[in-house]
Order: structure tokens, then sequence, then C-alpha cells
């Protein structure tokens, strides 16, 4: 850790200072190229985020036209003071982790597995992707009929193949159906990310590794896994800030039940089923308050967990 | 090799960023974007007309149909949006209530009209319909116009109307040598439902799935005929009655013993596939199911089937009261257009050219008094026609239960929180369905939530 945050001081390259009047021109031009990503993002995030935090101060259902007005604090008070505002938290970490941690190590051993050359290599690529470019919603259906069907589905039919009981999937274990399709669908994402990983490898030290005598296990564990660590970084991030938003699959299969109401679900719920446009704000609000924190503070605690293994090694 | 490490440190922050404005992003879309929406497009004097519909089998039917339409009318294209129930509802609401503006037409359970007419949203048909002699308005069914009329004004039009009964396999049953009265009681009914369960074939099936317009349209005829409602006629809540858990214990014991698998998984498609193709013997939902089943082309028990009044406890009768309907959105830029293709596909003609081209038991019933006396139909549909009409007209909206109510209204609470309060409840029911929870502090939490929307009201 202490070797992390001394390392940028001492590598810092010592250039010369610029000239004054060309620096700041310099500057000036990397300003003017940056307004219009920075307006647009302005535009397209934070005018919403305001608006969202207007409505969350507003008494608003959109069945009821008539009574609308300012209402201060009282739709935080009932997101607060409810207690689905928690469990839903709960849940969305429960599924996102869940399924991000899986998808990782799947990932990574599919990774591996296609890092080497065989025949067929191109297909079983291409065919390992698919389940990523797949439509959720689309997934998702396929998983409800095809195989986690009571009665016809092909899980219960393995499980009666090997003697089990037939499992009611989205009655019974909500929790596991939903991972399962997010496992599912977001392996491939990590796979790619990590692949590239592998590519990038240097075969030279692969070689020299082998040279000295050192095993498969012992190669992946000292040299593979330490120079994949960043691209498993990327891929963690990157899995969950897209599985924060996951909606699909809990729509179609569970709607929601069981553990399974994840924020982005609960949300949906306020402002579509609740029509309640001012707590759904709320919650809204209260979600990115929470995600910015939970973000910031344990992704980076998280990483630098990472970083102290890699670097202290 | 430093470059990267310094970049990727600030990554993470940058990435949580990200994440928080697209959750303030989804937030916004729900509270209120809406407003740019995508109005038929027009190009060379055709108008393009959308409509939204729920994806029931006679709405494929007509979106198959709806070629014969625009023959008649070269200058207007009908495209359609099929949606899963309680998507429809969810959509179609959003635009209508942000006038959005992306439908022309919108199917709307009388649930809803009601409502939605109140709040000034859907225009107003009387005059369209009643100044055309041929479309003879006054033979649409009394009860089902009469859900849909606000202030002596016809807000809707019903494109099918459907009460509930039960529908049994008459095979199954006999073989298990039991027979079904035709005014069964909710005990007879479960009986032969355990008697008749076996491994490969479900005793009954009702539905499960979460959200008011599945699992409580069903359950809540259930809690009227045991003597339960959600509201007293006083607007109080009555979730915490004895009644109201004795009849959901019920339910769910049932399904338990004798229903199928996956209970969360399960509503009316769900159900229609299960006894369609044999896999249930019993089956208690709408109406119009009958008609899929008597389908040779769809369904393995074509002919195979018996109807039964729904079954009772304490009421006379105990079938729900719906209608799906076409109405016209405020928002429209297209409502001439519009009203000749409601007028169209709810017209006598168009009861002709289902019968002709689709077969005789596809076409909409429930809707018009005529079609009862067309004699293919009386014939194709003489198993269940004679027994939906019978249902429907002893239904009684007004006071469904044993004690009086305050809204007309079988199987919901006439009331915008209602679906709310439904989705909520019904969301938790399927813990009791799993196992993961009791019953009492189900009830116990939706007396509260009950209660507040019934203050609303008072």
């Amino acid at each position: 850790m202490t070797v992390l945050m001394t390392a940028p001081t001492r590598r810092r390259p010592r250039r010369p200072p610029p000239a004054g009047s060309g620096r700041a021109r310099g500057l000036a031009v990397s300003r003017a190229l940056l307004w219009p990503a920075l307006a647009t993002s302005i535009v397209l995030t934070q005018i919403p985020f305001v608006l969202t935090i207007y409505y969350s101060l507003q008494r608003w259902n959109m069945l009821r036209p008539g009574d609308r007005g300012f209402t201060g604090l009282d739709n935080y008070v009932s997101v607060l003071s409810d207690g689905s505002f928690l469990s839903s938290l709960g849940a969305t970490v429960a599924v996102t982790g869940s399924s991000v941690v899986l998808s990782t190590l799947l990932g990574m051993l599919f990774a591996v597995l296609l890092d080497r050359s065989f025949l067929g290599r191109g297909v079983a690529r291409t065919l390992m992707i698919t389940p990523f470019l797949v439509m959720p919603a689309a997934a998702a259906l396929v998983w409800k009929w095809s195989i986690f069907d009571a009665a016809t589905g092909m899980a219960n039919w393995g499980l009666g193949l090997v003697g089990l009981p037939p499992v009611a999937w989205n009655t019974e274990l909500p929790m596991v159906t939903i991972i399962v399709v997010l496992t599912w669908q977001y392996t491939p994402f990590a796979m790619l990310i990590l692949l590239a990983g592998l590519q990038a490898q240097n075969k030279d030290v692969l070689e020299a590794a082998a040279v000295d005598g050192a095993g498969a296990l012992r190669t992946f564990g000292s040299i593979t896994l330490p120079h994949l660590r960043q691209y498993v970084e990327i891929a963690v991030l990157l899995a969950s800030i897209m599985l924060l938003q996951v909606f699909d699959p809990i729509a179609i299969m569970t709607r929601g039940t069981g553990g399974t109401k994840t924020l982005s679900y609960l949300l949906y719920e306020r402002a579509f089923i609740g029509l309640e446009v001012g707590e759904a704000a709320a919650y809204g609000v209260m979600t990115v308050l929470v995600t910015i924190v939970v973000a910031s503070v344990a992704l980076r605690t998280l990483f630098k967990v990472f970083s102290t293994e890699g670097v202290g090694r | 090799m430093m470059l990267t490490k310094t970049v990727r440190r600030k990554a993470a922050p940058a990435g949580a960023a990200a994440a928080a404005l697209a959750l303030a992003l989804t937030a916004c879309a729900g509270a209120g974007g809406g407003g740019d929406s995508d109005p038929a497009a027009e190009g060379g004097g055709t108008v393009e007309l959308t409509l939204a519909t729920v994806n029931n089998p006679q709405m494929k039917d007509m979106e198959e149909l709806k070629s014969a339409f625009e023959e008649e009318h070269p200058d207007i294209k009908v495209n359609f949006v099929q949606m899963e129930e309680n998507d429809l509802r969810d959509a179609v609401t959003k635009d209508v209530a942000t006038d959005g503006g992306q439908y022309d037409i919108v199917t709307v359970g009388s649930y809803e009209v009601p409502i939605w007419a109140g709040n000034g949203w859907l225009t107003d048909l009387t005059g369209d319909l009643e100044s055309d002699a041929d479309y003879d308005v006054d033979d649409l069914f009394e009860p089902v116009k009469d859900a849909l009329t606000v202030d002596d004004s016809l807000y809707a039009v019903p494109f099918y109307g459907e009460s509930s009964m039960l529908m049994y396999n008459k095979e199954l049953l006999d073989e298990a040598g039991v027979t079904m009265p035709e005014h069964p009681t909710w005990q007879e009914v479960a009986d032969i439902a355990r008697q008749v369960d076996s491994d490969d074939v479900d005793g009954i099936c009702l539905r499960g799935k979460p959200g008011w317009g599945e699992v409580f349209a069903p359950l809540t005829t259930v809690v009227q005929t045991f003597g339960g409602s959600w509201y007293d006629d006083q607007w109080n809540a009555q979730v915490d009655s004895p009644e109201f858990a004795e009849a959901v214990q019920f339910y769910v014991d049932l399904v338990e013993d004798a229903g199928e698998a996956d209970p969360v998984s399960t509503g009316f498609t769900e159900c229609l596939n299960n006894v369609s193709q044999g896999r249930s013997a019993m089956w208690v939902d709408a109406t119009v199911a009958a008609g899929l089943l008597e389908d040779p082309e769809s369904s393995q028990v074509a002919g195979k089937m018996g109807y039964a009044h729904a079954p009772v406890v304490e009421t006379e009768e105990s079938g729900w009261l719906w209608s799906w309907n076409l109405a016209i959105p405020e928002t429209t830029q297209n409502r001439d257009a519009a009203v000749e293709f409601v007028k169209w596909a709810t017209s006598k003609e168009y009861h002709q050219l289902v019968g002709t081209e689709l077969g005789w038991s596809r076409v909409p019933p429930g809707a018009r008094n005529s079609t009862y006396e067309i004699p293919e139909y009386e014939e194709a549909a003489a198993s269940f026609a004679p027994i939906t009409r019978d249902i429907m007209l002893a239904v009684n909206p007004e006071q469904p239960g044993v004690a009086p109510q305050a809204w007309t209204g079988i199987q919901y609470v006439t009331i915008p929180e209602f679906q709310d309060l439904g989705n909520q409840v019904s969301q938790d029911l399927a813990d009791v369905f799993a196992g993961r929870s009791e019953l009492a502090p189900v009830l116990e939490r939706a007396q509260e939530l009950a209660q507040e929307a019934g203050d609303a009201q008072k």
C-alpha cells in the first residue's frame, strides 16, 4: 500500500516547465475542446437530475392530476420510514454482488480455456459470446419458458435425470433464478475482458517461467493472475455498473418477489404501478446518494486490497 | 505502466458517478419524460394509427384481420403494439397521464375507463357511435356498457367482455369417477381437485402471478364469496377480517395441494397452456378462455371440456365482470381515423369477418347481444356460449359480496390506489405461496396499506 502511494512521486517525469504563454494557450485550447462534451453531459445528466430532485419534492400521483403540489420532504420521510428501501438495497447488493462474482469466476475459467489454440476456437468463442448479445428481455423469456418452466423446462428435466425432485424455480428460488440468468448473460462480458488480458501477456515471461520449471498452476498463480488484476478490476467495475440497473429478468420472471426487488425494480414499481411520481423521484435521489457513497468508498477499498496484494507479491 | 496505473485509480470514482447519473436518468424517465413521443408519421396523405393492446389471442386476431380494414380505408394504416397485461397498463397509463400522445387507440380495461374518463384523458365517443345507425350502439351488452359510461357519456367500446367460470376437463374427471355440478361450491371443487391431482396432471390451475390484475382477479372473487371484502361501504379496510384470511388461506392451500407447481410464474396465459395441453384438470378463470380451449388448432382438449358457474360459498354467483375496451386518448392527432377503426373492430361486420376467416369459436364474446344470435356462433360455441351469457347477466357489480360496498366493480376496487395496493399485497402473497412467510403478517401489512388507500377516499 505504501509502495503504491509513494510510487507516483518517485517516478513522476521531471520535465522542464513549459514557457508561460505557450502553456496558457495550450490550456485554453484544451478547455475549449472540452466544452462540447461537458455541455452535452450536463444537458443529458445534470438537468434530469435536478428535475428529479424537483419532482421528489412534489405530491403527484399520475391518476390524480388535480391533486398536485409542493410537499417538502414528505416523500423522503415515507421512503425512509417504509421498509422497502432498505430491503431493496439489500436485494440489489445480493443480486448484483453474486452475479458479478460468479460471472467473473466463470469468465476467468472460460477465458483461460479459450486462450489455448484448438480446432474450432473461433466458433467456440463466438458461441461463448452469444448470451451477452441476446436482448435481456428475450433471454429472460427463453429462460422462463424453456428452462425454468416447472412442468416442461429443461432444468427440471435435468434434475429428473439424476433423480432429483422438480423445483418451482420462480416461486421457491426466485433469487437463484435471477442470479443464474444474469450470470449466464454477463459471463461472456467478463470473459471477453479477461481474454484480452490473457492475450496481452508477455510470452517471454511465460517462456522464462517454463524454463525455470514452473508448472501450469504455478505459472497461473504467480504470473498470469497478478497480470490479470487490472482486467479483473475493470470487468468487476463495468459489470457492477451494468448489473445495478438490471430490470428485465426481474420483471419477466419473479416480479420482485422473494428478495429480488432491486432498487431499479422498486423505482419502476413506485413510478409505473404506484404511479407516485414524487415518491418514485425521492427513491431515485436516495438511490443516487447511496450509490455514490457505496461506489466511492466500497469499490475504492476493494481495489486497494487488490493493489496491495498485487504490489506486495 | 505508471500512466495506466494513475488513470486506472481515477476510474473507480468516475465509474461511480456514471452509475449514479444513469440511475438518476432512470428515475427521471419515470418522472415525466414522455413529452417528445412519436406521433404517427404521416406520409403521402396516409394516416398511421398506433394501437396499444394487450397480447390476448382475440387482439392477435384483430391484428391478423386489420388488412381488411386497411383495404376498405386505403388512407389509414394501423400499427399494433402488443404487450402483456401488466406492461400495457403501465405503458398506457404513463403515456396518457403525461400527455405522451404515442398511441391513437388504446385497449383499456373496465377498471380504468371510469377513472381515466374522470381525469379527462379519453375522448367522448357517444356522438360518433349514436349517429351511425349501422353500428347499432344499443346492441352492446348493457352491464358492460354501464361500466364504461360516466355521466351518460360513453368513453370506450367493449371489444370483448367476460365473466369468470369453472372450466373442467371431462375426460380427466370421468377417469377419476367424479361429476361436476352446474353450480359447484368451492369445497366441492377443492375436493375434486385433490382427488384428480396426480403426478402428471394438476387438479386445478389458479393464477398466482403477482399483480392486481393477475392473482387478485380470481382471488378477490373468492374472498367475496367467502364473505370478505377489501372495504366496507364506508371505506374501512376489511383485509384483517377472518373471512378474508380464510379465503386466501383456502386458495393458497388448494394451489399447494392440487394446483400448478410454480404459482408465481402462473397467470392467465400459463394456465391456458396447462389446461389446453391436458396438464390441468380444472381452471377457474375468464369465460373467454373457453373459446380458446375449444379451438382444435391450438388446444388438445377441444370438445372435452365442461363448463360450470364459478364456485361459490356464501353468495349466489361468484363470477367477475371485465371487458377489454377500445378507447381514444385525448392526445391523439388522428381522432377521425381512430374512430373509424374503433367502430370497425367492434362492429357486427367484424364478428362476421372473424367467424368466416378464423373460425366461429374465435368471435369476441361478451360485447354484443347479436353475437349470441348468429347461428354459426351458437353452433360453434354451443358448449360455453349459453352459460357465458347466463353468468354475465347474473353477476352483480354493485354488490358482488355479502355486504354492500362503496364502489361498482367485482374483482377490483375502482379507485386509483387499488393497482398499487393489489400489486404490493400480491407480491407478499408470493412469499406465502413459497412457504417463506405465514399469511397473518402479510394480511396485517395489507390491512395497513388498504386503510391508507381507503382513507384517501373518505
